[in-house]
């Protein structure tokens, strides 16, 4: 598996379980479905950049610091975008999101074949 | 005590011993003609397999043979290239890291690897048969011939020794390097290894090289059956990055859902 096909799956995979966290939250449970189907393609474009990034450069701690600011920026968008109770929620979303981004920009960097013309010219 | 060679009718020029073995005596001598140092290997017995053998092994952990003939007494000679570096023995007086260690170990293998697949088999591997250069090279030295009985320490048990008798000899040298921390799954290499019955040991020098290349990536090794204590803590250290970066995650959403609660 390729390291874009990694950071799309794990992207989809923690962005739908951030996006589940908002269970918790009773004023927002309601519109769950949508919350997860948001952070999960907010989840995929940063596992995509973040396996693009990857390919390109193979340090586990810049797949990290990269994933990580993606993370920041995908959810500093989605938050400027969302109200909730007549205010962004930059703090609930940014933080995990950053976090989230992380762990995906280390993921794209352990698992995940490089690039076809790395592989050659190893 | 062998009398020094008369090298007369050779181009080389005696100028010290370096060593005694069980076929001969190794002087260093220098080439006249090319004007460069070599290894001059002078055999006790007629015997002229290693050179043979040797010749026939073209590896950059094998020493070259540059050239064989017969000293006017009719004994045996070979020269050979002059490493400049120390016995492996030696070497690790000098304190390298485990890793460096398994370095010369895997190299090691490797050329027995090599040699076995021609059909070669050493039959004296030991730590003094092993040099390591001033750029860290490996040289595998002595390849020994039928009359070679082997060094007690190293030599397997089994009275015709065969390529399992060189893993034997592996395993001892890598119990040999190990420093008296290493971990339980180095020793259960070793130990494999130099299992009495053959049948036991490594099929084959890649086989346990192999065994060895997992350790050093923090794999579960072949030889060792290990604790379910020690497979987590190898999980945690194997993975440790993603475990605080997913006990962030949980410690950043029990955060912010304190917050909201506040």
């Amino acid at each position: 598996m390729n390291k874009i096909l990694v950071g799309l799956l794990f992207g989809l995979i923690f962005g739908a379980l951030d996006g589940a966290t908002a269970w918790f939250y009773p004023e927002v449970r309601s519109m769950i479905g949508g919350i997860m189907v948001g952070s999960s393609i907010k989840g995929m474009v940063v596992g995509l950049l973040s396996g693009w990034f990857a390919r390109k450069v193979q340090s586990t701690k810049w797949g990290v610091v990269v994933g990580g600011a993606l993370g920041l920026l995908f959810a500093f968008l989605v938050a400027a975008t969302d109200t909730v109770n007549g205010r962004h929620p930059y703090l609930e979303i940014m933080m995990p999101g950053f976090v989230v981004g992380a762990i995906i920009g280390f993921l794209t960097q352990r698992m995940g074949a490089p690039s076809s013309a790395k592989r050659a010219a190893e | 005590m062998a009398a020094l060679p008369d090298l007369t009718g050779t181009r080389y020029e005696l100028e010290s011993e370096i060593g005694r073995g069980g076929l001969g005596v190794v002087y260093r001598a220098r080439d006249r003609q090319l004007d460069r140092q070599v290894a001059l290997k002078v055999l006790e017995s007629a015997l002229a397999g290693e050179a043979q053998l040797i010749a026939r092994l073209e590896h950059p952990g094998i020493v070259p043979i540059y050239e064989a003939g017969t000293l006017p007494d009719g004994r045996i000679f070979y020269a050979m290239k002059l490493v400049a570096g120390a016995r492996l023995d030696g070497y690790l007086g000098g304190g390298p890291s485990l890793a460096e260690r398994l370095r010369v170990i895997r190299r090691v293998g490797e050329v027995l690897a090599f040699a076995h697949a021609r059909g070669a088999i050493h039959r004296d591997l030991k730590p003094q048969n092993v040099m390591v250069g001033a750029f860290g090279e490996v040289y595998v030295m002595d390849w020994g011939v039928d009359a070679v009985a082997g060094t007690a320490a190293f030599r397997a048990p089994e009275a015709v020794l065969d390529r399992r008798s060189d893993i034997y000899a592996l395993g001892g040298m890598l119990a040999f390097v190990l420093p008296a921390s290493a971990a339980p799954a180095l020793r259960a290499i070793a130990a494999k290894a130099m299992s009495t019955d053959p049948a036991a040991r490594y099929t084959d020098a890649p086989a346990m090289l192999a065994d060895i290349e997992r350790f050093q990536d923090g794999l579960a090794v072949e030889a060792w059956p290990e604790p379910l204590w020690h497979r987590w803590r190898r999980f945690g250290s194997r993975n440790a990055v993603l475990l605080w970066l997913l006990a962030a995650y949980v410690s950043v959403k029990l955060l912010l859902f304190l917050l909201r609660n506040l």
